[in-house]
């Protein structure tokens, strides 16, 4: 992997997907009961309406500057950079946003869409938590009654996310199906909506779900992306020569790869790995799944023979969950966008490095993108530049990260190979 | 050609009762016991029985199906293994069978290669419960190509446009959906929801059925004067559940089923 303009491939496909029928290629649709479906239309018909609406836009922009903190810094990692020896790597710092990570986008753009049409009673999944803060934190805002549907096993591993929606006022239902972490609790949101859609609004977290919600969720988080663009234009005064950012279900990414579509510049989202792609037990998606329906939409997912959707597994739980957005599946099929995967191990690695030597705590869920650095930056020359979308911070992990570390004992060593999966100068001892 | 389904809900009518649609999960609660529910729900003459196919993500479904789902899974049903034993049981099944399963396991089977092996398994009629109008374009065609019923939802939330578009292609019957829930909710049988189901008659010459939450005889009564037939589910289901063991379960079952069918007559 040298220049990256050798690695981008030139597409002049058409990307202001979704059609009207809410497909990104073959990907994407409206797979939900008959129920839902009125409410779905309803909510196209409001958002096409308001999101060039003046005033909609007005006080959308508002409370992201004065109220979530935007724009969020774009800060040159200059330690980080001269470590791995190649590019200089600059961060996209979502982290800094109020209530910690890019979720606030999206949940203030859809509450008020909400109040627009006149919902006065907010639901939300939420795997990390974070999502399900921000959506407390924007119905508290609003004055909206909220509901969070958080996996039991999500609950214990986030557990100060979980106090947090609670003081914001919002009422934690644990969900104990299946994997009981996010696809559940997306599960539990779902069947809420089905029964309460009368008065309730449906505040998906990610760029899933049935038409139109990945066009939304898109459409609010491309902020990181649109500044991100100017602001390398600004400091760096080229654009970047590769955008990376991690994929859960895949909103803080195409968030930030929407500015740069039309761009040479190389997207790399990178999923989560788990214990590694052939154990079976990773949240890889692109990487190792299949076409299929999940939760409304037709999207890369994974899945047995017969159909059944198959637990994810990921130490982030923001990650863990068996399918990504339609609109990724088609930037895979038209190779717009390339996709890889690291372990938990690598993850934690990424996430020690990047508190012990730039002094910034990231999410696990960020942590992916962070550790999958490692793997190229140094190939690369110090001309190039690489964006980083860090998505979250970390202060939720600390404690599953201490204990993570506890029980492997992951130790810094080898630091001339950098195609070892091991991390150092920062490593586990170090830090304890 | 009138289909098999529509037969029986015009033989219901015309011994002015609703007809009796019955719902029990395949390979639930294990391989043997669902056969022979199947012939127990025949014996006591359900006009329709729905067999369900269990989903790892049933997302319209409350607590009990969900439970049944699981148990299934867990006794390695699927869609594949469903059908193989509805082909070898059918020939002794009177009652046409309409299979209700989420898209995906088709999708993953092939849409083509699920309506010839549906086909070759006897079954009449499939309800998709997350495939509405506008997805469910191929899914027609195969259907209507094999001769399979394609029976569509209509909710209470349904809009009067979208209720046209349901109405038309719906073949077999049509499914209203009692209330905004999942399956197993506690149904009220209201005024207004009698008032929907006269008007969705009046829209269609196709049977209205009336599923969701009913789950005794009183609201059977009720529904009965109006609707073309009920279904039941979870109540089911639920009976098999709290049973001691598989004897008990399919008494429960054809016990109840003996109370709904008593309570079906118009008056
Ligand atoms: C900080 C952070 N980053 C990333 C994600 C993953 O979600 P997405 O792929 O939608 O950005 C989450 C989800 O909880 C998160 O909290």
């Amino acid at each position: 992997m040298t220049k990256s303009g050798t690695l981008y491939k030139e597409q002049k496909q058409q990307v202001s997907a979704p059609d009207q029928n809410g497909y990104f290629g073959r990907f994407g649709g409206r797979f939900v009961p008959e129920t839902l479906m009125p409410a779905l239309e309803k909510l196209s018909e409001t958002y096409n309406r308001v999101k060039n609406d003046p005033p909609f836009a007005t006080e959308l922009k508002d409370l992201l500057k004065d109220y979530a903190g935007r724009e969020t810094p774009l800060y040159y990692a200059r330690r980080l950079s001269e470590k791995l020896g190649g590019a200089r790597i600059f961060l996209k710092r979502e982290d800094l946003t109020h209530t910690g990570a890019h979720k606030i986008n999206n949940a203030l753009g859809q509450v008020l869409l909400a109040a627009r049409m006149g919902k006065t009673r907010i639901i939300a999944e939420t795997g990390a938590g974070q999502h399900g803060v921000a959506t407390a934190t924007a119905a508290a805002l609003m004055g909206l009654e909220c509901v969070v549907y958080m996996g039991s096993l999500d609950i214990v591993r986030q557990a100060l996310n979980v106090t947090r929606m609670k003081m914001l006022g919002a009422q934690v239902v644990p969900v104990n199906d299946g994997s009981c972490s996010l696809k559940d609790a997306v599960n539990a949101a779902i069947r809420d909506w089905v029964t309460n859609v009368a008065n309730t609004h449906y505040i998906i977290g990610s760029v899933i779900g049935p038409h139109p919600y990945p066009m939304i969720v898109r459409d609010f988080q491309c902020v990181i992306g649109k500044e991100a663009r100017k602001q390398m234009l600004e400091q760096a005064k080229k654009l970047p020569d590769v955008a990376i950012a991690c994929v859960g279900a895949g909103s803080n990414a195409i968030g930030l790869f929407h500015a740069f579509l039309g761009d040479p510049v190389r997207l790399i989202g990178v999923e989560a790995a788990g214990y590694g792609l052939d154990t079976g037990r990773h949240a890889a998606s692109l990487c190792a799944g299949s076409p299929g329906v999940l939760h409304g939409a037709l999207l890369y997912l994974l899945q047995d023979e017969n159909g059944q959707i198959t637990e994810a597994h990921s130490i982030a739980a923001g990650l863990d969950y068996p399918g990504v957005g339609p609109e990724h599946g088609m930037l895979k099929d038209i190779e717009r966008v390339t996709y890889v995967a690291v372990t938990d191990q690598e993850a934690v690695q990424g996430f020690m490095e990047l508190a012990g030597i730039e002094g910034i705590i990231p999410a696990l869920e960020s942590a992916h993108a962070i550790a999958y650095l490692k793997k190229f930056a140094g190939t690369m020359s110090k001309d190039d530049t690489i964006l980083v979308c860090l998505s979250g911070r970390g202060d939720k992990d600390v404690a599953q990260v201490a204990e993570y570390l506890d029980s492997k004992s992951v130790s810094g060593s080898d630091e001339n190979d950098s195609k070892s999966a091991n991390y150092s100068s920062t490593s586990a001892e170090n830090q304890k | 050609m009138t289909s098999k389904i529509t037969s029986q809900f015009e033989k219901a009518a015309m011994q002015n009762r609703a007809a009796y649609v019955p719902f029990i999960m395949g390979g639930f609660p294990n391989d043997d016991t669902f056969i022979r529910l199947l012939k127990a729900l025949d014996d006591c003459s359900a006009d329709v029985i729905e067999v369900g196919v269990p989903f790892s993500d049933p997302l319209a479904d409350g607590p009990t199906i969900q439970k049944a789902g699981k148990i299934a899974l867990d006794n390695g049903s699927s869609l594949r293994k469903i059908l193989g034993t509805l082909g070898e049981v059918s020939v002794d099944i009177h009652a046409p069978i309409v299979l209700m399963t989420y898209w995906n396991p088709i999708l993953r089977m092939g849409v083509d290669e699920f309506g010839d092996k549906a086909k070759a398994a006897n079954i009449s009629g499939v309800i998709i419960p997350d495939l509405p109008p506008e997805e469910a374009g191929y899914w027609i065609k195969v259907a209507r190509a094999h001769e399979i019923d394609t029976i569509f939802m209509v909710a209470p939330t349904t809009t009067p446009k979208r209720l046209e578009t349901i109405v038309n292609l719906s073949k077999g019957f049509v499914y209203l959906v009692s209330m905004t829930g999942v399956t197993g909710s506690a149904l009220v049988v209201s005024d207004a929801l009698l008032k929907t189901v006269a008007n969705l008659k009046r829209l269609t010459s196709v049977p209205v059925a009336v599923g969701f939450g009913v789950s005794n005889p009183e609201q059977v009564a009720a529904l009965s004067n109006v609707a073309d037939g009920v279904i039941v589910g979870s109540a089911l289901i639920k009976k098999c559940l709290e049973a001691d063991d598989d004897v008990s379960a399919i008494d429960a079952v054809s016990s109840l089923s003996r109370g709904i069918i008593g309570a079906l007559g118009r008056n």
